[in-house]
């Protein structure tokens, strides 16, 4: 039983006045040369030291900054992560392929659909194997559909975090619609799973595509509305212009990638320089920032919600008849009523669900163009059918390792809002 | 210290970064052999300059990888960013990989791309696991700051130190973690403990130790705390939770 005991508070006041109530010092009192008496006067022209984290609604999860502040300026800024570390890639390496997908949708929870399809075009590349033009369009459907999820995530959550509670509500409303579309699909709303190596969990349902037409049609006045909101409006061009700013050049030597990237003046997008899934046929433009601020980050990706309504509405055009798994029997269960019925295929189906497909021994690293920035699964085979190693290459964690750079010289308040432009998922972040 | 003023807030900062070549138009590949192929022209580069230091090259699945000996990794990651003709200016990632093999040697990777050229490289070392070499390679945080928290990663889920890093601490786990290296093969899928004995530790462990030494020194207000703060502070091993 420990001992109890007594703390005297000294209050900022210089005591009670004759009303009862606390004498407050008024604020620039005249010819105040030292501090009066009741305040601390060593606390003046010292460094105070705040923690930030880890619970804390501003801080998109489990990231905890220790902040050292000289007055209300950022002197230092030391980041800790690692609170929601899993061991995902551990746990890759006694998976089989197919199985690790469940793992794929966990890490960055807003890009669920996008992870799975990055982590099959690895694996395919690794298997060799090329898939059905339907499955290609379904993917860069899902591709862009998760993307549009994730900028209304970080446009919602950011214009909290800033002060603005109106957009959050509208970009929630359509996140909404879009996880509808993914829940007719897949049958989840986070933790899609919506791949297989060599297809998809399965073809979009009947009536899909009209929904979808119909989510395309409504959103861009979504769009507007949150453009005319916040683009020009006082408050937010103040809070965001001229913040965390990186220059191209800075922002290469750190390793930045996706909107960050791009909003610090380097047009370097994974779709148009690495193309996968035939993006370079589709018609898109890569929005690319002046100022490198959390202004023009806001700008990018608000443009690049629109980019993405252009790449799905040619998507749903192109959209071909077909077979969306490939026909390969390595990889691609065979139907239940064979697989009841016919003995090779109840051999391969046996084989493909207790030993998993095997690859040939080699590697690969496929990246994609992520909402965050460059995600890359790398494999390692040798030849077994589970991985000696898979790599996520998590394009938030490189971002936020440079919020020391960007945040030290600012005022407190505006940690915040250098931080929300990062578009930060812990679950990334710490796998 | 505050906001930076802006002359003209329609004038650009800074000039545009376009990758690739002019008049490039890269495509999705396909038909990718499993070996073989053409590789980076990167290699025969690599192989004038620095010679020997370059062990051997091969091609999987349309990547080059590129094996270079263990001392030199620092300066041909130097120079493969600012030799012109290379200008590998993006830092992909670092990592490793350990096999299923108690005699096949440990391997950092070092992805890289160069954005004005469109090539992607990867870079390899091999550190034997014999007992006697050590783990270490040298750091390329002087080349591209992104390796920063890449290193420290691979730190502390392989126990590789890089020589260089000015501040090669645990990142993803705690730094009292005291049970070894995650990702090395002879690091069982549940940990060291059992459960039972995971929950005994975290409840014998000390909430004190939790808090770094460093935070509370930064702000020089170690010699203010009472004394006996100070003492619980010092004393004590740092077990973690």
């Amino acid at each position: 039983m420990a001992a109890t005991k007594t703390i005297e508070v000294a209050l900022s006041t210089t005591g009670m006045g004759p009303d009862g109530r606390p004498q407050r010092i008024p604020l620039g009192a005249e010819g105040l040369t030292s501090a009066p008496p009741g305040l601390e006067p060593e606390m003046q022209g010292e460094h105070m030291l705040i923690n930030i984290g880890p619970q804390h609604p501003a801080t998109h999860g489990v990231l905890r900054l220790v902040l050292e502040l000289d007055g209300e300026t950022v002197v230092r800024c030391i980041p800790h992560v690692g609170y929601l570390h899993c061991g995902f890639e551990k746990i890759g390496e006694y998976r089989q392929y197919n199985q690790i997908i469940p793992w794929t949708d966990r890490e960055d929870y807003l890009n669920s659909m996008g992870n799975n399809v990055a982590y099959v075009l690895g694996a395919e590349r690794l298997f060799g194997i090329e898939i059905t033009e339907r499955c290609k369009v379904l993917r860069v459907i899902a591709m862009e559909l998760s993307r549009i999820i994730s900028h209304l995530v970080w446009l919602g959550t950011t214009c909290i975090d800033i002060g603005a509670y109106t957009p959050f509500l509208w970009s929630f409303q359509e996140r909404e619609n879009v996880y509808k579309l993914l829940e007719g699909w897949t049958g989840a709303r986070l933790t899609t799973s919506g791949t297989r190596v060599g297809g998809m969990i399965a073809d979009v349902p009947d009536g899909w595509v009209e929904g979808l037409k119909g989510f395309l049609a409504n959103f861009p006045k979504t769009l507007d509305q949150v453009d005319r909101m916040l683009t020009r409006n006082a408050i937010w061009v103040g809070r965001t212009v001229g913040l965390g700013v990186m220059t191209p050049q800075e922002a290469l030597d750190y390793g930045l990638s996706g909107p960050m990237l791009r909003a610090s003046g380097v047009a370097y997008d994974v779709r148009k320089d690495f193309p996968y899934l035939d993006y370079e046929t589709y018609d898109f433009d890569v929005p690319v920032g002046t100022n490198g601020d959390v202004y023009d980050r806001f700008l990018v990706r608000q443009e690049e919600l629109r980019q993405s309504v252009r790449i799905l509405e040619q998507a749903v055009k192109r959209l071909p008849d077909g077979p969306v798994n490939v026909d390969d029997p390595r990889v691609i269960l065979p139907p239940k009523h064979k697989a009841t019925s016919e003995m090779e295929s109840m051999i391969h189906h046996f084989k493909l669900v207790m030993e998993g497909p095997r690859p040939p021994v080699g590697e690969v690293y496929v990246p994609i163009e992520s909402p965050k920035g460059e995600k890359g699964y790398y494999f390692v085979s040798d030849g077994t059918s589970k991985p000696v190693r898979w790599r996520i290459r998590p394009p938030s964690y490189v971002n936020l390792s440079a919020i020391p750079k960007m945040v030290e010289g600012h005022l407190l308040s505006d940690v915040i809002a250098i931080n929300a432009s990062i578009d930060i998922v812990m679950g990334e972040i710490d796998r | 210290m505050s906001k930076p003023a802006k002359q003209d807030p329609a004038a650009p900062a800074f000039a545009i970064v376009q990758p690739g070549q002019p008049g490039q138009q890269p495509a999705t590949p396909y038909g990718i052999a499993h070996r073989g192929g053409a590789h980076n022209p990167s290699v025969e580069a690599l192989r004038a300059q620095f010679g020997a230091a370059i062990l051997r090259h091969e091609v999987t699945w349309g990547d080059t990888t590129v094996y270079v000996e263990r001392a030199k990794v620092g300066e041909i990651c130097a120079w493969l960013k600012a030799d012109p003709s290379q200008s590998y200016e993006y830092l992909v990632d670092v990592t490793a990989v350990e096999y299923r093999d108690h005699v096949r040697p440990i391997e950092v990777v070092w992805h890289l791309r160069s954005l004005k050229h469109r090539r992607f490289l990867r870079l390899k070392t091999e550190l034997p696991k014999d007992g006697r070499t050590p783990l270490e390679v040298p750091s390329v945080w002087g080349v591209w700051k992104g390796a920063d928290w890449l290193e420290r990663e691979c730190y502390d889920m392989f126990g590789i130190t890089f020589a260089g890093h000015p501040d090669l601490r645990r990142i993803l786990l705690w730094e009292q973690y005291k049970e070894g290296f995650p990702l090395r093969k002879d690091f069982p899928m549940r940990g060291r403990f059992s459960r039972a004995q995971q929950l005994t530790n975290a409840l014998a462990a000390d909430p004190e130790a939790r808090y770094s030494m460093e935070e509370i020194s930064i702000a020089e207000a170690y010699g203010d705390l009472p004394a006996d703060v100070r003492q619980r502070l010092t004393g004590g091993e740092k077990v973690g939770e």
